[in-house]
This record gives structure tokens, C-alpha cells and sequence, in this order.
């Protein structure tokens, strides 16, 4: 993709458009009215914006892929609408003794930061996992992981991780995506 | 209305507002901070999506539901990024029982050296 | 449908109650930070519960709003903490 055409610079600065193009649609959606006007002016003012406060570049290396995407959002919203029953049953039972949750490390097989963002991102809307902290280098996440008490839970998370990291590669991934998970599932 | 949107709304709102109980009492009740977190962060998502469901059933026009789709937007982003902040901060600041917890891989990687890139 | 409204509003009151617990309580700053969350998440429920009742649903703008300082707080909240301490453990 030809990056240049897509951004505008004045005087040293850079703003890409698509993310101008996102801040105005926001604007026209805040101001309820889909007119003309309001698109320019949210363009201008997202323009302003991001010249005024500089992006920091990151390159989203984005493939949108409808049946992935599907896919994954039939799944979110499953995932979401799980963590409301869970968490509830723990509350009410959640001081027994012998419970046992971990800090564990999971390495993403994708270097994608995109796939990274998404990953994570989603993995806070799944019941028993917390984002703590993130090494974007090795592309690794530490996650608080509920009820992994013992070896095989841990596995059993990390490989759930992993699933979600595939969903998200197969809705928004590049083919140096899908390779880097291939790749690895069978070698 | 009819009777299906009636029933949807009604289902919609007790749902949420089941959630938001949910996460009230993990609130209360869980033992340390980061399963706090979880009974906080989760809920609060789905309880707010859902009550905004429920207003579009109410008030299906153009105008609000596109303000809702950006509600919804910015809430199921910002929730995330919020609870890593506070997660993130509750670790380094040493806020963790470790006595809850079975293995600490953040701790092994940090003990290592190389400690995780910072934010800014 | 206003039994189920009453229920629903009964529902948020006891969450915020709960919430409102943990807030005094505390033990942490960070305790507090993410009850605060939970506490404006409530608010919009409630707001978003008022849209409903309401014929005309001026509520969902003061939502937009909530939510954006909701967030901006605990972030800006876990910054400062984090800030803090690095300050006090490591000067």
C-alpha cells in the first residue's frame, strides 16, 4: 500500500488520513445531523487535531476479512455476554479456600500490532483473563488468569489465548499473519 | 411497541442490571485487588451495551442510535485500556498478593531483567 | 413494564450501595479507582434507564460525557499512581 498518499504534512508533520476519516465520522455520529458541512468540518477539525498532537506512527498493517471478522464478532459477543454469569457465581462463592489464580506469559505468534491491540483488547472482554502488562518487542502479553492453579489450567489458558490470536488473524490478519500462525500449527 | 420489542427491552434492562449487581458484590466480596478487577471490568462492559440495546428498542430513529453505536464504541474500547492502566499500575506498585497467586510469570521476566516496554 | 423499570432501578441503587462500600473501604487508592469505574458505569445504566422512561432521550449526550471522563480519570488516576511510587521507590 502506498502509505504517502494517505497522509497530509505541513511543515514537518504528519496526520494520516484514515484516522482523520475516523475523527470526522465520530463528529458527524456526536452531532447526530449527516450532512455535508458537518463531514468537512469534522475533517478539518480532525485534521487540526492530529497536526496540533502528533500520532504516535504506528503501522496498523490491517486486512479486513468479512467471514473472519463475523466470526470473531459472533464470538466477542458470546464472550461477552458469558462474563456476566461466571463472575456473579464467583462473587457469592469466592473465599473458599485452596483457590488459586496466576500471572502467566503468553507469546503471540503474530508481530503484528494490530493483531496485538485486537488481541488484548478482546482478551479483556473474555471471563477470567486481565491484561497486566504487555512487551510488544517479544509481542508478549501477561495476563492474570482466574482459577489456573495448577499446570494443566495454565496450559489450558494459553492455548485459549492462542485461539482468540487465531480468530483475530483470521478477521483482520495479513497473509504474513496467517503464515506466521500456519506456520506454527503445522510445521 | 409490540409485545417482542417490549419483552427484548424488559430482558435487555434486567440483564444489565444484573451485571451491574454482579459486579457491585465481586466488588465487595472478592479478596484482593486484581479479582476485583475482573468482577469490575467484565460486567461493566456488558451491563452498559446492554442497557444501550434497550434504549435503541426504545427509541429506534437514526439519531440516537448512531449516538449509541458511538457510545458503545468508546465504551467497549476505553474499558479495556482502563483496567490494563490500573492493572498494569496495581502490579508495579506492588499492590499484588503473591499469596493468591499459583506462578507469577511477570515477576520471573521482571526479575530477569528487561522489564516491559513503558507506555510513553 | 413498570415493575420491570422499579426492579431495574431498585438493582442499580443496590449496586451503587455495594460499590459505594468499596469505595470508603478502599484498602488502596487503586481499590477506589476501579469501584469509581464500576460507580460510572452505574450512572450510565441509570442514565440510559431514564432514555428509556423519558419520551424524548436528552440523557444520551451527558452518557458520552460520563463515559469520556470516566475513562480519562482511571487512566490519569493509574498514570499519577504509578508516577508516584516510581518516584518513591526508585528516586
Amino acid at each position: 500500500m502506498d502509505r504517502s498518499r494517505l497522509t497530509v504534512r505541513v511543515g514537518g508533520r504528519v496526520a494520516r488520513l484514515p484516522i482523520v476519516a475516523w475523527l470526522a465520522l465520530v463528529w458527524v455520529l456526536v452531532w447526530d445531523r449527516i450532512t455535508l458541512a458537518n463531514a468537512i468540518y469534522g475533517f478539518v477539525l480532525g485534521l487540526a487535531l492530529l497536526l496540533a498532537f502528533p500520532f504516535p506512527a504506528v503501522d496498523p498493517g490491517v486486512r479486513l476479512r468479512p467471514a473472519g471478522l463475523v466470526r470473531f464478532g459472533a464470538r466477542f459477543a458470546l464472550d461477552l455476554a458469558r462474563s456476566v454469569l461466571p463472575l456473579a457465581w464467583q462473587a457469592v462463592g469466592s473465599n473458599r479456600p485452596g483457590r488459586a489464580n496466576s500471572v502467566i506469559a503468553v507469546t503471540l505468534r503474530t508481530r503484528s500490532d494490530a493483531v496485538f491491540v485486537l488481541t488484548a483488547v478482546a482478551l479483556s472482554a473474555v471471563p477470567g483473563t486481565l491484561v497486566l502488562d504487555l512487551r510488544r518487542a517479544t509481542g508478549t502479553l501477561f495476563l492474570h488468569a482466574l482459577g489456573v492453579s495448577d499446570d494443566a489450567t495454565a496450559d489450558l489458558a494459553r492455548r485459549q489465548v492462542l485461539d482468540l490470536e487465531a480468530r483475530v488473524v483470521r478477521a483482520i490478519g495479513t497473509r504474513a499473519d496467517l503464515r506466521a500462525l500456519t506456520g506454527e500449527e503445522n510445521p | 411497541m409490540s409485545a417482542v420489542a417490549d419483552v427484548a427491552l424488559a430482558g435487555c434492562l434486567l440483564v444489565g442490571a444484573f451485571a451491574a449487581l454482579s459486579a457491585g458484590l465481586g466488588l465487595l466480596t472478592l479478596p484482593d485487588l486484581l479479582t476485583r478487577m475482573h468482577a469490575a471490568t467484565k460486567p461493566q462492559a456488558v451491563g452498559v451495551v446492554l442497557i444501550l440495546i434497550a434504549v435503541g428498542i426504545r427509541h429506534p430513529t437514526v439519531d440516537v442510535i448512531t449516538t449509541l453505536v458511538l457510545i458503545a464504541l468508546l465504551q467497549l474500547t476505553t474499558v479495556p485500556v482502563a483496567a490494563h492502566l490500573v492493572g498494569r499500575s496495581a502490579y508495579r506498585t506492588g499492590q499484588v498478593r503473591s499469596d493468591l497467586l499459583y506462578t507469577d510469570e511477570l515477576r520471573d521476566a521482571l526479575d530477569r531483567g528487561a522489564p516491559p516496554e513503558d507506555l510513553d | 413494564m413498570n415493575i420491570v423499570y422499579g426492579v431495574v432501578a431498585g438493582t442499580h441503587v443496590l449496586a451503587a450501595l455495594l460499590v459505594g462500600v468499596r469505595l470508603v473501604r478502599g484498602p488502596s487508592m487503586l481499590d477506589r479507582a476501579v469501584a469509581l469505574d464500576v460507580l460510572v458505569a452505574v450512572i450510565m445504566a441509570g442514565l440510559g434507564l431514564r432514555a428509556i422512561i423519558a419520551d424524548e432521550p436528552w440523557e444520551l449526550v451527558p452518557m458520552l460525557v460520563v463515559s469520556l471522563v470516566g475513562f480519562t480519570g482511571s487512566a490519569a488516576f493509574a498514570r499519577f499512581m504509578l508516577y508516584r511510587d516510581d518516584q518513591v521507590a526508585d528516586p
